[in-house]
């Protein structure tokens, strides 16, 4: 789809930070808003929905731990139940201190790295994936607010022009 | 914004003048400049070192493990020393990235990369010696529960050793995706500053595509404070359990309750030890003296004192359990290693981890660079020391007095510890050349609360920043195109032939409304280079960004020098990129 956009450059946080209210309260949808680093609370300004992937995290966990215990009570209980130090193996609950070390590391395991999976694929990195910054300098000093075009091009350079943007681009996108 | 208040009493992180852009350019600059001399000399040493560990590694395993020096009472000495040593300075990077974030100080960001660094690297050490003492180290994955031919034959979950190996695989895999994640925007940065093809591609494979949207921030923060959480008790557990390796015995000197605070605490004492040592050295070989201040220097030689106090009374409680608890083995075991044969190493440990910390509490001493240094290769030795008075204190006089011996390390035991530190200083330099040793993104974020210009003008009572109504620039994004307004071509550059041609494909250069561009930031063009394409009439990237073969050929054949040269260097592909920066 070739849409029109329109970028607006910032080099500081706090003119973003205006400008995204400025142009939320004008009700105009913006695209997007790449950032060299994090700027708190331009998620809510923006709109955006809050993350849900501490939840994730959470679940994983709990897959976790329910591999550990799943995979002790095979191996040590039922498979081949020993008589390690006269501290026979015959139930599970009665050795459970013994194995809560493995059921926390392999929880955090669960839980860490399936997370941080969760987090590449959702927000789409992996080796080999290109980079979709429409410009260099969003990694470095400058902030870039993406804004599509309806047929309101000067009505929207006027409003970012009044918002203190550096530098105001429209491209085809 | 209000957030970006910070009490005035605060001293600033970051010292001078420093925008967001200083910040890049000053991070960029080690991996983007070339290595220097004494960079050189440090790695072949380090190279050699590693190179003589790996020959004893070698050795060891197709003879066997009797060419160390243990012996039938002490069987266990350098080798799990060393693995304790190195495991407790691995302890370092994740406890101030993961509890450091939790409890919000921001002055973890300027040395967490580098922490979190030396964790994986010293991690990577200490997994070394368990796998050697195998024996027969193509059989580690013995260690893992996987169904086998030998029947129902498993690991034995309940032995502290099998506990090791899950806490120390699970740490280094988190600690690794923990630090990696976290250079994936710096990756970018230097990824969209590099202008050499080879830099691009291998910065762009490894950034993951990092692009930096509002949305991928959001997460990004979130996965970075639930990491730190999950983190946290995990580091706790890490030296925990191999405290159990010990404690779980009844070996007198080991039997005891106390050891998994001990540890933790010696391992957070050692391990800020190590991030001292290495980032006093880093921040002026890096120049980086703004970011890792002496307020940085002071803080880290505080938790140095308080840990190194906890230590001592460790110590000390021991000393005192032993002898309340009236158990004769337990009190000979310390009173051997206070006087027995071994007495030299119990008292280097103690004057190393109790005394040499409590000069700390002077304000002048902890805040000399010189000093800390000093006192933090102190502590790592120290900290060696405890490890071997440990172990080999406790072994080797047993409950059999007839069997009582002294260790003493063969050449394979010293060259395979050598050998390690040499294989940690590698990856540590080629990190240090290739990596973005600050999070530079999280350093930005803080910049305006604690950064010394900032600062400043808050006192000053004015703005940190003004909204301009009138700078704004507006540009149609103009890409390079190959259909340029030719006008009458005037080649500069005598009547040779292919000049007049030559510019007619790439446009001219016109100084009345255009400015020449500095051609010697493409790789492979030099001054010289650059005088023979003003001669010809080439100033700006854009000309350079539409040569193709053709072009290049012509050009070859008017200078006459290099031939190939610019094909090979990529110049259109570079200058596109230098002109997109402009």
């Amino acid at each position: 789809m070739a849409s029109k956009v329109i970028h607006a450059f910032y080099n500081d946080d706090d003119v973003l930070m205006h400008a995204v209210k400025k142009v939320k309260a004008a009700k105009h949808h913006i695209e997007e808003v790449y950032c060299p680093f994090p700027v708190h609370g331009l998620d809510k300004a923006m709109g955006l929905a809050p993350t849900r992937i501490a939840i994730t995290s959470f679940m994983y966990g709990c897959v976790g731990l329910t591999v550990a215990i799943v995979m002790m009570n095979f191996i040590m209980i039922q498979d081949w139940p020993q008589d390690i130090g006269g501290k026979p193996s015959f139930s599970y609950l009665e050795n459970m201190p013994a194995f809560v070390p493995i059921m926390f590391e392999l929880t955090v395991f669960f839980a860490a790295h399936l997370m941080v999976i969760t987090f590449y694929l959702r927000s789409r990195l992996w080796p080999f994936k290109e980079a979709e910054n429409p410009d260099v300098r969003t990694t470095d000093d400058h902030f870039l607010m993406e804004i599509e075009i309806h047929d309101n091009e000067q009505e929207l350079m006027d409003l970012l022009m009044d918002t203190g943007a550096v530098e105001i681009n429209i491209t085809e996108k | 914004m209000a957030s970006h208040y910070e009490a005035p009493i605060r001293k600033p992180l970051v010292l001078g003048d420093k925008g967001y852009h200083d910040v890049t350019v000053d991070i960029a600059a080690p991996v983007e400049g070339k290595a220097n001399k004494h960079w050189w000399i440090v790695f072949s040493i380090a190279l050699a070192a590693f190179l003589w560990g790996v020959g004893c590694i070698i050795y060891t395993v197709s003879t066997g493990i009797g060419t160390w020096g243990l012996n039938k009472t002490v069987g266990w000495a350098w080798d799990i020393t060393n693995f304790v040593w190195w495991v407790g300075i691995g302890h370092a990077g994740t406890l101030i990235s993961a509890v450091l974030l939790l409890f919000r100080q921001k002055w973890r960001m300027a040395i967490n990369r580098s922490a979190e660094a030396m964790t994986i690297f010293s991690v990577v050490q200490a997994g070394l010696f368990p796998i050697i003492h195998m024996g027969r180290p193509w059989l580690a994955y013995w260690v893992l529960p996987i169904p086998n031919q030998f029947g129902s034959l498993w690991v034995n979950f309940n032995s502290p050793l099998l506990w090791d190996v899950f806490a120390i695989s699970t740490y280094l895999s988190v600690s690794l995706v923990f630090w990696w994640t976290g250079l994936l925007p710096d990756f970018a940065m230097i990824r969209d500053r590099a202008v050499r093809p080879f830099q691009k591609k291998i910065y762009s494979l490894i950034s993951f595509g990092w692009t930096g949207r509002a949305k991928d921030w959001q997460r990004f923060e979130e996965v970075s404070l639930v990491l730190a959480g999950l983190a946290t008790p995990l580091v706790l557990s890490v030296h925990t359990i191999v405290s159990f390796d010990f404690a779980t015995s009844v070996i007198p000197g080991w039997h005891t309750t106390i050891f998994p605070p001990y540890f933790v605490a010696g391992a957070i004492f050692s391990g800020f030890a190590m991030v001292n040592t290495l980032l006093i050295i880093m921040r002026k070989v890096c120049h980086l003296e703004a970011y890792i201040t002496v307020q940085h220097i002071e803080l880290m030689n505080i938790v140095i004192m308080l840990t190194g106090s906890i230590v001592g009374c460790a110590y000390i409680t021991e000393l005192f359990m032993a002898w309340y608890s009236g158990v004769e083995y337990e009190q000979y075991a310390f009173l051997n290693r206070a006087t027995g044969p071994y007495w030299w190493a119990y008292w280097a440990m103690m004057t190393c981890n109790v005394f040499s910390p409590q000069f700390m509490w002077f304000k002048k001493l902890r805040t000399s660079i010189m000093f800390s240094f000093f006192i933090s290769i102190v502590v790592n030795i120290g900290m060696w020391f405890e490890r071997f008075v440990i172990i080999v204190t406790s072994l080797h006089r047993d409950y059999l007095p007839s069997s009582w011996t002294m260790f003493s390390p063969t050449f394979v035991d010293i060259g395979i510890f050598i050998g390690t530190i040499g294989f940690f200083f590698v990856l540590f330099l080629l990190y240090a050349r290739t990596f973005p040793v600050i999070a530079q993104a999280e350093v930005k974020s803080i910049l305006k609360s604690s950064g010394e210009k900032y600062k400043k003008l808050r006192d000053a009572g004015k703005p940190l920043y003004e909204i301009s109504k009138s700078r704004t620039v507006v540009k149609e994004r103009e890409p390079i195109t190959d259909d340029v307004l030719m006008g009458e071509v005037v080649p500069q550059m005598g009547d040779k032939v292919g000049v007049s041609e030559l510019l007619g494909t790439l446009g001219t250069f016109d100084a009345t409304t255009e400015t020449a561009d500095d051609l010697k930031k493409i790789k492979g063009i030099g001054p010289q280079m650059e005088a023979t394409l003003n001669q010809i009439g080439i100033y700006t990237f854009a000309q350079v960004g539409r040569m193709t073969d053709r072009e290049y050929d012509l050009l070859d054949s008017i200078t006459e020098s290099f031939p190939g040269r610019a094909q090979r260097d990529d110049w259109a592909g570079q200058a596109k990129i230098l002109n997109n920066k402009k």
